[in-house]
């Protein structure tokens, strides 16, 4: 038997931290050194994954399978295609990132911190790797666990209100994905997605197809958050400590976003499909997703605020990608559709890596100024850029991938998804794209305007910070922030690498649809 | 036959009669109080006799002076029902009345003979046997609900015992001449064969002739609407004739009803079914619920004794060997539970404790033995297992549920959980209320003790492996319907 | 005849309440190594009974039996299958962990004690017996020690109100289902009580109709079924720490089993008509339970109702007549034993150490008791059917059965789950977190064997989350014959 990475890849973060749980807890760096060590380990793993995976074979490779609980046919089963490859090095890496970030900021329950966080990168592997339909859900809620301790014990102020609307929102979306999970075992006889994909469940039964698909959808579209299942988001991101934010929006987003591509595309094409062409649902909310989350950045005021709604906004760009894909399965193929289709998906799932690249430095920069201000009003900013020149450049790095401009990694994915939009649902490509204009605006003008530039006034920053010491970046959040912005400006120079893997799997993917 | 075997035949009635007597006597000639302790030795020996003389006549039958008195196993049950609860409550007696009343012997003979009227109504088969036996046990029991003198408690209770003893006597034999004129014989075979199969034109008269015989036997086994007396003489009557009357009568009144009704009117049998049941429904309920209201112990547990002549009742609707079983092997667990408690309250009171429920505050701290056995008595009334009552009640409720009354059968387990709620009342004082007084009750004498054992071993024994007494009564049942 | 290991674990508990009656009330240490030892040996014998099971066989094993009442044909008949096995189970272990948790206990030990021990052998009982006669003397035996545990050692506001609304609820329950026992029986026309002889008879449907109802609903009151339920959070929340243990651990179990064994195992066609519209009950169970524990303000009484909650699920599984269904609900039905017998210690714990039960009052006690408030999230994880945990795989198949058999009952029945995720971190939030109050800084520290006992109960729960076939191979062995019989 070959050595069984996947399954090391889970393990390792869970044994990380049942090792912290036996260090004392006075003994603080021990823990933080440990924790960056494991993680660090895990991010190696990763990457020998991403070399080792055979692109040009494609498909799941690196499958494990062994039965669980044989009375119910819930096997191990864990394999990666291309699609989840970039999703493990992307938890990876900003799991580390979060861990050495934290490691210089939480100083509070240290020991619980840290091994909450290795268990949440178990639970987020776990989703990304597993093949079973149990197996999924299982790490799904597992996951779901730490982020809601992380955001209750290490949060803002409405820490507890916001901690458990999240759980709750989430545990909703699940309860209900349990029972379409149900609905597919009991029609198909497996908990394998795979196996279940092939055998294309409810096929002779619409009304309950229907049913299990939006089981599902909600599911997911909950932990997207596809409008108007989003209001838990804002509330989430701004009491969540920073490195909470960074993993909620960069990693625990794209677990939905994964999910539909995952198990509701290939399930239920027809379905897919008819939601997203003949009564096009989903592509609608998907729009309302990317132009109202922009609106309501360019009328917030709250940075970090803001950055959860950009993600709202953002994410919506993944789920058109999806519904368009799955719009080109309700009509009769051409193919330019299939083309289109292929393009949109690709786009789709490069924005997930994207976003969780950008969006996680975006939160890493707001906790920055937060940890020396202690505010995150825009209005309280102003001519930062002469102070903070280090952190201005970076910002702006960011910003502008952000808004997709060409040669950063964000303007590739959302070309893509516009291409592959526009070329089987045009109409909601032309209406996404005022999400664009929107995001220029509120990232140019919001954020770089209001803060960085104008005249720094030291009296208004006294006033609203309390007399805040005002300092550049610390060489740990330097180093937190380089390798994001490296993969920013390298990807979006040369975005071949992701592409291949990406490509891959959308091909196998649409080819057995069709 | 010859004398001899008559006279083997009736030895217990003679033992009894003879003990009866020699008691009076000599309690009349001696005048050492001391000799007289002696006395209750010979009542006690009389008893023993009695009990050699039944063992010794078991599984025989036989029928005497012209079909007027039967010997066979079902008497012989009952007759055993009788002698185990006098023996007991003479044991149980003797602290108590020591006491209380300058003249023990003679509530010694007057104990054996109402005995001997129990015996002596287990075998009638005559309606004049029956007639003067039911008065020998009635008087004798007036006398002894009575015989605490100087107390006006106990003097008021025999007086309205006597009284509706007196008109319910009287009814039952106006009832018995109607039966006579009606069938032109006193003799409970020659009735029935006079009756034959339905005789419709006999209706008239034999219907007002059953139900005036219930109210004779009804007063007896104390079921509703004849109860009135019940709680009245059961609170004022001495505790141990209390003990008595609980148990003694009723097996009489039990036995009589079931000779007479089954064996000389089996032809009418839908008719007193119905009647019966209905009694017994209302006995049940009636007993139950006012038994909820009670206060004073003995008063409670009279109420709930009659509720326990209701379930009785059961066994006699179902008419099956299965409900004549089941009926005689309830009065054997009743037997035992129901003397058990009142043992306890006899020792309770010798120790100086009230009548009150709210007396037996916190027993189970201060006397836990006892604690132990009277909850073991209640919840065997209360029909909860692995307890005497339980199997009892179950055999009951089987032979109802056998011929398929289930609304009759619902109405009794309701029933049953109605009067588990004031059984647990004196549980709840005993266990759960904090004591008003600390020291245990004032140790008790070893007779009583003994007496109290052996209704622990009944209720235990009876309870857990009750098979051998449950065949030997599906015998007797089965010889008793075929003959 | 075999080493009768059914009758030791039975008897075990009896033969230790009669020398602990023997032994003399000063000697508080000697009464309580009684009973720790009598519930040890039947902890040990129900493990061994369990591992000893031979599942390729399956069927009935390890049985006993004895004649009893032959006139009636009732004998004394103990065997233990698939679904009986994790009870007996959850049952060894619930009372060891009861008694450790007692183990404080000064007031009046020596009735108390014996007492328990009295009220499992009666649960034990309850769950090996094979024939119907014998399973109804146990089960009326269970009852009455309840009466006066509650009674006697409850929480003096309620505990007499709660002890005798319990005690006659229980009593009219097992009454009626009496009548239907006994309608089997004179059925059958076969003169005995056996369980296994008398389901292979083949009762007339009509008769199945009728005499279903009375058994199902007559034992469901016992496993709490709406509106049948009240007595049971009353119960639990008057009843001392031991004694909510294993009633809401065990004793409505007992229902459950009960209702399963007689009702739907004898009569299956009866069960087939009836289920349909229990089912609509169960998931009020489900539903309004978690309701109304997320309202109260009480910590033992959110428990309480979550105990309705949950065994709603029990019943849910039950009425799905699906071979993942019932399986499922034997699993909840260890599950939840061992979980709400872990949340009435905790609350028995914390009441023992601050003397208040009112959520509001309390908090930041994580501070004080670290490890409790640990095992009571595990706890509550389990409870909200977190996965990796028992609750959930036992929740999973009740609802994957419920699904196949009633879609939309499963779905609705999914409120219940978001609603107990919301009390769970409410309680936990307000109980163990957040500022602890001056008055609790010097409360005494979990002593070791509590959390030996605590320790158990989550370890379990998180062995079964993980390795679920443990307990699920076992059941199922017991499960498909049932549903065999219904084809």
């Amino acid at each position: 038997m070959s050595f069984p990475i996947l399954t090391v890849i889970i393990l390792t973060p869970l044994l990380g931290s049942i090792a912290i749980l036996f260090i004392p807890k006075e003994r603080d760096r021990l823990v933080t050194r440990l924790s960056i060590a494991i993680s660090f380990v895990v991010l190696i793993l990763a990457i020998v994954l991403v070399v080792s995976y055979d692109k040009v074979a494609g498909g799941m490779q690196f499958v494990e399978e062994y039965s669980w609980i044989p009375t119910l046919d819930v096997f191990y089963r864990l394999g990666v295609d291309g699609l989840s490859v970039p999703m493990i090095f992307l938890t990876a890496l900003l799991t580390l990132l979060c861990i050495f970030y934290s490691s210089y900021t939480i100083k509070e329950k240290v020991k619980q911190y840290f091994m909450l966080f290795l268990m949440l990168e178990m639970g987020m592997f776990g989703v990304f790797l597993s093949l079973d339909f149990i197996l999924f859900y299982v790490f799904w809620e597992v996951g779901l666990v730490p982020m809601f301790l992380l955001i209750a014990f290490w949060g803002g102020k409405r820490r507890l209100y916001a901690s458990i609307k999240f759980f709750l929102y989430t545990l909703t979306g699940s309860v209900g994905m349990l029972l379409a999970i149900l609905g597919v075992y009991l029609n198909t006889g497996t908990f394998s997605i795979m196996e279940a994909a092939s055998l294309q469940p409810f096929v002779d039964n619409w009304p309950l197809a229907v049913l299990v698909f939006w089981g599902f959808f909600i599911g997911f579209a909950i932990k997207v958050p596809i409008f108007p299942f989003h209001t838990w988001l804002p509330d989430a991101h701004t009491e969540a400590p920073t490195s909470g934010s960074v993993i909620l929006a960069g990693v625990l987003l794209k677990l939905g976003a994964y999910g539909l591509m995952r198990i509701a595309l290939p399930l239920f094409p027809q379905v897919f499909g008819y939601f997203s062409y003949n009564v096009p649902i989903i592509p609608i909310l998907a729009v309302i997703s990317i132009v109202y989350g922009a609106l309501i950045c360019v009328a917030q005021w709250d940075l970090k605020r803001l950055i959860a709604y950009s993600s709202v906004s953002h994410m919506g760009y993944v789920t058109l990608g999806i519904s368009a894909a799955a719009a080109s399965l309700a009509q009769s193929g051409n193919s330019d559709l299939v083309t289109s289709a292929i393009i949109g998906l690709n786009g789709a799932a490069m924005q997930m890596f994207t976003h969780g690249i950008i969006t996680g430095a975006l939160f890493f920069l707001v906790g920055v100024i937060y940890e020396r201000a202690h505010t995150r009003e825009l209005r309280d900013f102003g001519g930062l850029a002469n102070r903070v020149p280090y952190y201005y450049a970076m910002m702006m790095v960011t910003g502008l991938a952000s808004l997709g401009l060409p040669g950063l990694v964000g303007f590739w994915s959302e070309l893509f998804v516009f291409r592959g939009t526009f070329g089987i649902i045009p109409i909601f490509a032309c209406i996404g794209v005022i999400g664009v204009v929107f995001t220029a605006v509120y990232i140019l003008w919001k954020i770089i305007q209001h803060m960085f530039l104008g005249e720094f006034s030291q009296k208004k920053w006294d006033q609203a910070t309390h007399h805040a010491p005002l300092s550049d970046l610390e060489w740990w959040e330097k180093v937190t922030l380089w390798p994001l912005v490296t993969i920013m400006i390298g990807l979006g120079l040369y975005p071949t690498p992701i592409l291949n893997f990406l490509n891959s799997a959308a091909v196998t993917l649409l080819d057995k649809l069709q | 036959m010859t004398l001899s075997q008559i006279l083997a035949l009736l030895a217990p009635e003679l033992i009894l009669a003879i003990t009866g007597l020699v008691v009076l006597v000599l309690d009349m000639v001696w005048r050492d109080e001391k000799k007289k302790e002696w006395l209750l030795y010979v009542t006690l020996v009389g008893l023993v006799g009695t009990l050699a003389a039944i063992v010794t006549l078991w599984h025989q039958a036989a029928v005497l002076f012209s079909g007027i008195y039967t010997v066979d196993m079902f008497a012989l049950l009952f007759k055993l029902i009788a002698i185990v609860g006098t023996g007991l409550v003479v044991l149980s007696a003797i602290e108590f009345m020591r006491g209380r009343t300058p003249y023990p012997c003679e509530f010694y003979s007057l104990l054996l003979f109402a005995t001997l009227g129990i015996s002596l109504i287990a075998s009638a088969t005559d309606l004049i046997l029956i007639y003067l036996a039911i008065e020998l046990l009635s008087i004798t029991s007036y006398i002894l609900t009575g015989y605490l003198r100087q107390d006006p408690k106990s003097n008021e209770a025999a007086i309205k015992y006597f009284l509706y003893g007196a008109v319910a006597s009287a009814v039952m034999l106006y009832g018995m001449s109607l039966l006579y004129g009606a069938t032109g014989s006193t003799n409970l075979n020659q009735i029935a064969m006079a009756l034959g199969p339905a005789n419709a034109s006999l209706q008239e008269i034999i219907f007002p002739a059953v139900i005036f015989l219930l109210v004779g036997f009804g007063f007896k086994i104390g079921a509703v609407p004849f109860h009135q007396w019940a709680p009245d003489a059961y609170e004022g009557a001495p505790t141990p004739v209390t003990a008595f009357l609980s148990v003694g009568p009723k097996a009489a009144g039990f036995a009589v009803l079931v000779r007479v009704f089954l064996v000389a009117l089996p032809s009418f049998q839908p008719d007193w079914i119905l009647l019966l049941s209905v009694i017994s429904v209302v006995t049940m309920t009636l007993g139950n619920l006012v038994a909820i209201w009670q206060k004073n112990i003995k008063r409670m547990l009279a109420y709930s004794s009659i509720a326990q002549a209701g379930y009785i009742l059961l066994g006699m609707v179902a008419t099956s060997t299965l409900g004549i079983t089941s009926l005689v092997f309830y009065m054997f667990t009743y037997l035992f539970a129901n003397l058990g408690a009142f043992i306890i309250i006899i020792a309770f009171s010798n120790g100086g404790g009230g009548d009150s429920v709210e007396d037996y505050a916190g027993l189970s701290q201060r006397s836990p033995g006892l604690a132990l056995a009277m909850l073991l008595c209640l919840l065997s009334l209360a029909g909860i297992p692995p307890l005497a009552g339980f199997i009892g009640k179950f055999y009951l409720f089987a032979a109802i549920m056998k011929d398929g009354l289930i609304w009759l059968m619902l109405i009794g387990v309701l029933n049953s959980v109605i009067s588990l709620y004031y059984y647990l009342e004196v549980v709840r004082q005993m266990y759960i209320i904090p004591p008003k007084a600390e020291e245990p009750v004032s140790s008790t004498s070893k007779a009583l003790s003994g007496a109290l054992l052996i209704t622990m071993i009944g209720v235990l024994l009876l309870g857990l492996y009750p098979a051998p007494l449950i065949e030997l009564i599906r015998v007797a049942a089965c010889a008793f319907l075929s003959g | 005849m075999s080493f009768p290991f059914l009758s030791i674990i039975v008897f075990s508990p009896v033969v230790g309440a009669l020398i602990i009656a023997a032994l003399p009330k000063e000697k508080h240490l000697a009464i309580k190594l009684v009973a720790v030892v009598s519930a040890f040996i039947s902890m040990v014998l129900s493990i061994y009974v369990f591992f000893d099971y031979d599942q390729a066989a399956g069927g009935m094993q390890f049985e006993e039996q004895i004649r009893w009442i032959p006139s009636l044909g009732i004998s004394y008949h103990l065997g233990t299958d698939g679904i009986s096995l994790p009870l007996l189970l959850l049952t060894g272990i619930i009372i060891f962990c009861g008694v450790l948790i007692s183990w404080e206990k000064d007031v009046r030990p020596k009735e108390f004690f014996a007492f328990l021990l009295i009220l499992v052998a009666g649960v034990f009982g309850v769950f090996v017996s094979l024939d119907l006669f014998l399973l109804f003397v146990f089960y009326e035996l269970a009852v009455l020690p309840m009466y006066l545990l509650i009674g006697g050692w409850g929480w003096p506001v309620t505990r007499e109100y709660a002890a005798m609304k319990l005690t006659l609820y229980l009593l009219v329950g097992s009454s009626i289902a009496l009548i239907g026992i006994l309608a089997i029986y004179f059925e059958a026309g076969l003169g005995t009580f056996d369980i296994m002889t008398l389901s292979q008879v083949g009762f007339t449907p009509l008769f199945q109709y009728l005499f279903f109802l009375p058994i199902f609903v007559g034992f469901g009151v016992l496993a709490g079924l709406w509106p049948l339920h009240t007595w049971s959070p009353d119960g639990h929340v008057a009843a001392p720490t031991a004694v909510s243990m294993l009633h809401a651990g065990v004793l409505m179990k007992m229902g459950a089993y009960s209702a399963l064994r007689v009702g739907i195992f004898i009569l299956p066609i009866g069960a087939q008509k009836w289920l349909p519209w229990i089912v609509v009950l169960t998931v009020v169970n489900v539903v309004y339970g978690s309701m109304v524990a997320f309202a109260q303000k009480d910590f033992k009484y959110v428990i309480g109702y979550s105990s309705v909650s949950h065994m709603g699920y029990v019943a849910m599984g039950l009425a799905s007549m699906t071979v993942i269904g019932i399986s499922g609900a034997s699993l909840q039905m260890f599950s939840h034993g061992i979980m709400t017998g872990l949340f009435f210690a905790v609350v028995g714990l914390i009441y023992r150490r601050t003397h208040t039960r009112q959520i509001p009052e309390l908090g930041g006690l994580a501070r004080k008791m670290p490890f409790v408030a640990i095992t009571f999230i595990i706890g509550g994880m389990a409870s909200m059917g977190m996965p990796g945990l028992s609750g959930f795989v036992a929740e999973f198949q009740v609802l994957a059965g419920t699904w196949q058999a009633y879609p939309a009952i499963a779905a609705i029945s999914l409120i219940g789950i978001v609603i107990t995720a919301a009390y769970i971190i409410k309680v936990s939030y307000k109980v163990f977190f957040g500022s602890l109050k001056s008055e609790y800084e010097g409360i005494s520290a979990v002593s070791t064997i509590e959390k030996v006992a605590l320790f158990i109960m989550a370890a379990l729960l998180i062995i079964v989350g993980l390795y679920p076939s443990i307990l699920l191979d076992v059941i199922n062995t017991g499960v498909v014959p049932i549903m065999m019989r219904l084809r």
